[in-house]
Parts: C-alpha cells; structure tokens; sequence
C-alpha cells in the first residue's frame, strides 16, 4: 500500500475511495499544493528577490494551514513574525549585500545535482515511513479548537514559564549578539537600545513595530550630520582611511554597500545601512 | 483531516529546504531554505498537538509551546545569521559560501587570491 499509494495521496486522493476526503481536507490539500510549489520556486529561482517573495507565498500558506488545523494563535504568530520580519529582514540582507536584479547566473552551486538527489531520496524515504505509519490515523477537528487563543496562552502560563522565561534570555543574549556583530569599528554604546528591547522582548512584535519610528531619528540625526557635509564627508574622507590597513578598511567597507547601491540621493544611501542595524536588532529582540 | 496530509505536506517542505541548503549558492538564500526546514517542523508539531490534544486524556500543549518557541528561535537565528552574513559581506565583498574557503583543507589556493581580489575591488568602489 505504501509505495503505492503515495502519487495519490499526494496528488488526488478525493478519487481514491480509501480517503474520502472532507472539505477541510481538499482545502488543506489544495493550500498544501500552493505551498509546495511555492517552496519549489523559491529553492529553484535564479532571481534573488523572487525567492524572497515566493517565501512569503509559502509562510503564508503555512499560516492558512495552520488555520486550517484550528491552531489560530500559530497562524497570527507566524503571519506577523514570519511574513511580516524575517521576509522583511531577508530583504534587507539582500539589498545590502547588493544581490543583483534580474536573473543571476550563478545562484546555483556547482553541487546541485548531489543536492537534488540527496533530497529526493530523503522526501522518498520520509513520505513512506509518515505514510505508512499514519495511515489509519484521524485528527479530530470538531468541537473547541485544540489552538485558540485561551488554551494556548493558558498552557503557556501554566506549564512553560520556565522555558518561557530562558526564551526571553535567548532573545536578549541573540540581541546583544546581533548589536555586536553588525556595529561598526567605532560606534558608541548601544546600552539603551538593550535595556527597552528587553522589556518588550517578552511579547511577539507589537511593541517593537511601535517603538520602529520613535528609534528611527537617531540615524536620521546621524545620516543628516553627513549629508550637511555632502558627499566629500561620506566618501572623500574613505580613501584617506581606506589605505590604512585595520579596522579603517572595514569602516569604509562598512560605507561601501550604501554607497554603492544609491540610486538617488545621499541621505538615502548614509540611512540604508543605518536602518538595516536597526531592523537587525528589532529582530534580535523579537 | 487525515494525519497523513500535514505529514506528508511537512516532509516535503523540508526535503525542500534540505535541497536549498545544499544547493545554493549565495548564504541568504542558504537561511531562507533553513527557514524552510524550519517551518516544515513547526507544521509537524502542530499537526500532531492536535492530534494528541484529542486522543489524550490531558495535554499539555506542547506541540504548540514548542512551536512558538521554534518561531521565536529562528527569528533571533535569521537576526544573528544575517548579522553574521553582512558582516562577511564587509569583510570580504562577496557572501556566495562558495568562496569562502579560508579554512577548507587540500583546495587550490583560490581562497586568498580571490580575497585579495574582492577587497581590492571593495576598495576600488569604497574610493569611487
């Protein structure tokens, strides 16, 4: 039955009697459809922001599915966590790392025949052994949903505080990281970004959308300080710093990314490496 | 529902994410394949705490504590790894994972030649 059964229970099961599939499970499975291949297109694509776009397809049908299955809390956590920052972050990391527009011949490694048969025959193998394994089991999905609101934050309170609470540790320790990491040679002290991360670092991502504008004027001070100064300042005072080997060449690095990707104005380029810092650390707090 | 149809949906989502990871080239795309897998294990939790939270007798829901906690996890992981991933981008002028091979062992020596001229060309820009 295993082997056997597996094209239809992946394609089309509402003609195979065995299943007899309700609403919610043609619903499930045409989202599932969508979302498979909207993976499939963003591991497969050659352009780099596509990828990142059909992402949000597949994080999306994800949250639909999610719905599907009365997990609701699930489905908003992932629409506003995933679809709503980490696509968001993503493009920020490929702007940055100036990803070319348009097709990009080379987005393939030289390995990824290995890559496509490693992962065929890992899916072949886990399709069989989940099929076979669940194929006489039923998810009940009548009476109060397993998911809301109520039953979850009452699990979550009552039975995970602890792990709850060295989350929120995790998530200070993955901020500071990430401030550490991404500041440049010479930037002062970020000590109160941290400490009003950390508050908010507890609840998923209301707070810090509300804190976004309110901490967005000090790059704007600071982009407003270079661009008084024109573009003599931003880049005339690189090469003087950039012959110096040590940490100079990796400010001027650092100033080379906006730079280099401005389309228009100065103000833009000196505020694009500003304000991805700043969605950096927003999601370390996250 | 049929527990078969999560199952098999989250098992295919991560064999591709297992295929990206392998496959691509450039480390941005290598994390959204890893946010992939990553979801592909949040579908399986979720799928089978409802399950459970029918057929036990009591529950403690942690398919669905686990599952936020994944959420909250790969959320700091992709805040950390792009961190990581634009600070190599400054170091290096490039982020395909191909060629950073500084530390591989028996390779041409592609590494430091292919660095020197990355940041060389990273100057040339920085001066322009």
């Amino acid at each position: 039955m295993s082997l056997a059964s597996l094209p239809l229970t992946v394609a089309a099961p509402e003609t195979h009697g065995f299943l007899s599939p309700t609403g919610v499970e043609i619903a499930f499975l045409l989202v599932g459809l969508v979302t498979f291949g909207a993976a499939l297109i963003t591991v497969t694509t050659r352009q780099l922001v596509h990828a990142a776009l059909w992402l949000v397809v597949t994080l999306g049908g994800l949250a639909v599915e999610y719905l599907l299955l009365t997990a609701e809390f699930i489905a908003w956590v992932q629409v506003l966590i995933y679809v709503g920052s980490v696509v968001v972050l993503l493009l920020f990391g490929l702007m940055l790392t100036k990803a070319p527009i348009g097709r990009s011949p080379d987005a393939d490694s030289g390995n990824r025949w290995a890559a496509l048969t490693v992962a065929v025959a890992s899916a072949a193998a886990l399709v069989w052994v989940v099929v076979d394994a669940f194929r006489t089991t039923w998810i009940d999905l009548d009476g109060p949903a397993a998911g809301s609101t109520e039953a979850t934050g009452a699990s979550l309170f009552q039975n995970w505080v602890l792990p709850f609470e060295a989350l929120s540790v995790l998530l200070l320790a993955a901020l500071v990281g990430a401030i550490v990491l991404s500041r440049k040679a010479k930037a002062e002290s970020a000590s109160p970004p941290v400490n009003s991360r950390a508050v908010s670092g507890g609840s998923p991502s209301v707070p810090d959308s509300r804190n976004h504008p309110i901490r967005r004027k000090e790059p704007v001070t600071g982009t407003r300080a270079t661009t008084g100064s024109g573009s003599t300042t931003g880049t005339g005072s690189t090469p003087g710093t950039a012959s110096t080997p040590g940490t100079a060449s990796t400010t001027s690095a650092g100033t080379a990314p906006g730079a280099g990707s401005a389309t228009g104005a100065e103000s833009a380029a000196g505020a694009k490496p500003a304000t991805a810092a700043e969605s950096a650390e927003q999601e370390g707090a996250r | 529902m049929h527990l078969a149809y999560p199952a098999v949906l989250s098992a295919l989502l991560f064999c591709t994410g297992l295929y990206g990871v392998l496959a691509r080239r450039n480390a941005i795309l290598v994390l959204m394949s890893v946010e992939l897998m990553l979801n592909a294990v949040n579908l399986n939790l979720v799928a089978f705490d409802v399950w459970l939270s029918r057929t036990a007798e009591e529950t403690l829901h942690s398919g669905q504590a686990l599952t936020l906690f994944t959420i909250a996890i790969a959320a700091a992981e992709i805040g950390i790894g792009l961190a990581i991933v634009l600070a190599v981008y400054r170091n290096r002028g490039t982020s395909d994972i191909d060629r950073l091979r500084d530390t591989a062992e028996g390779h041409e020596p592609d590494g430091p030649d292919s660095d020197g001229d990355a940041t060389a060309a990273e100057k040339a820009e920085a001066t322009a």
